[in-house]
């Protein structure tokens, strides 16, 4: 077995990519969940200026390639601003951006999908519109977009794949480095698709159990 | 204590209310009936502003509660509301639908919270399901949690927007009973209703009203036994 013979040999290279690779998604979807929060209410804000600014947000990041925005966070902020982020900084900070703006489109379906008479009980209880988002809304519409933030978090890996182009050593950048220790352009390619696909895999069945075990418990 | 002057509500070309006046006294029981559409909910919902007014005035407790930049808030601490959805917190225990205004907005401790709870509970007959969240419980029951919870805000007038409209026929009294021994405590309530003959026995005063004007009023006897207009007589014709 050719496969199981290179991934033993270079098993350090992938165990380190899988943990770059995991770190990177993790570090995507949790500050892109908050980050996306605020982009949410901030396209739903009663000004209309800041509603603009949320939606010029998310239309950009799904608008242009997360590639372009890796490069103009990693070596655009560097030459113009002088801020220097490194490699993984420039990743993590990449992939928050990018998924924050999915998330919000998310959540702000979700907060949409919450009975408006759920808004209205808790307004003529004397609550403001922001004890009303914070205890009723927002509790209900997260849970109900649960399954697609999980989802969410299966796209960020595989999407994280780009940013080994400015060199951080998750599982693409060192499958690339394997492929140039064995002049071998098929096997560690491969070796790294079965990881994704067992990474991705093995989280949606999670997730999936997860899902039933929230509906199993659904109080709504 | 509440009075409406001139009240216009108009959704885009719809004009639902055209110019409604009123006027409700402290401990009065006022109960609005009339044709589906003709404006009796809209009405109800502009009392605490879940609907915005086009036009007029409405002063609660001597504020003019429709001036431009009003803190609705405060108002609405004091005006209970019961809908006919219900719209309990689903994702609370009722404990915590009931406890959850009063901690949050009126900062009360949750220890005094939750023994007023209790009591509430007991009132409308439901203590043992104090930890049971509302998807365990039943139309009827949903709807006296509800009352529950609105009054735990200690409110002044209870606003009811047809209560009993989506429960099944069995549960319809439960809910009456309850809302009637709140009648009997004094409470200042406007409701909102197709039962006619609970209009009859706990109203003080009946309101006719009929696409988007107040047609008619008065007390029991004078709305139902001897009705003025020949609509609100038509309307009665159908429904007793």
């Amino acid at each position: 077995m050719e496969l199981f013979s290179v991934f033993l040999q270079y098993k350090s290279y992938f165990l380190i990519g899988i943990q770059y690779t995991l770190l990177l998604a993790a570090i995507g979807v949790l500050c892109g969940f908050i980050l996306g929060l605020v982009v949410a209410l901030v396209r739903m804000s009663p000004w209309a200026w800041l509603r603009f600014i949320g939606h010029a947000w998310v239309e950009f990041l799904r608008g242009t390639p997360m590639l372009v925005q890796l490069l103009i966070i990693h070596y655009g902020f560097a030459t113009a601003f002088d801020i220097n982020f490194s490699a993984m900084q420039s990743g993590a900070i990449t992939l928050s951006l990018n998924s924050s703006a999915y998330l919000a489109e998310i959540f702000r379906a979700g907060i949409q999908g919450v009975d408006r008479g759920q808004g209205e009980a808790a307004r003529s209880l004397g609550m403001t519109q922001g004890m009303s988002m914070r205890f009723i809304i927002i509790p209900q519409a997260i849970k109900s977009v649960l399954p697609a933030i999980g989802n969410e978090f299966v796209t960020i890996i595989k999407e994280s794949s780009i940013v080994s182009f400015i060199g951080v050593t998750e599982l693409m950048f060192q499958s690339g480095r394997v492929s140039g220790l064995t002049y071998d352009g098929m096997t560690p390619y491969l070796i790294v698709a079965i990881i994704y696909f067992i990474l991705t895999f093995t989280l949606s069945r999670i997730l999936g159990v997860f899902e039933r075990k929230l509906k199993a418990s659904d109080h709504s | 204590m509440i009075t409406v002057k001139g009240l216009h509500k108009k959704f885009g070309q719809l004009h639902i209310l055209k110019g409604i006046d009123l006027e409700i006294s402290k401990g009065e029981v006022v109960v609005v009936i009339g044709p589906s559409g003709s404006g009796k909910s809209t009405l109800l919902r502009c009392l605490n502003l879940l609907e915005e007014p086009s036009g007029g005035e409405i002063t609660f407790e001597g504020e003019s509660i429709t001036t431009k930049g009003y803190n609705i808030n405060r108002t609405r601490e004091k005006m209970g509301m019961v809908f006919q959805q219900f719209n309990l917190f689903p994702h609370k225990k009722v404990i915590d639908n009931i406890t959850l205004a009063p901690i949050r907005v009126k900062k009360l401790e949750k220890a005094k919270a939750e023994a007023r709870a209790m009591e509430l509970l007991r009132t409308v007959g439901l203590e043992e399901k104090r930890d049971a969240y509302p998807s365990q419980l039943s139309g009827g029951q949903k709807q006296r949690i509800a009352i529950a919870r609105a009054l735990a805000m200690e409110p002044h007038v209870m606003l009811f927007d047809e209560p009993t409209s989506a429960l099944d026929p069995e549960m319809v009294g439960e809910v009456l009973d309850v809302m009637k021994k709140l009648a009997q405590k004094g409470m200042t309530m406007v409701i909102v209703t197709h039962e006619m003959g609970f209009a009859r026995e706990v109203g003080d005063r009946i309101l006719f009203m009929d696409q988007g004007v107040l047609l008619e009023q008065g007390t029991p006897e004078q709305v139902f036994g001897a009705p003025k207009h020949l609509r609100t007589r038509e309307f009665l014709s159908k429904v007793l």
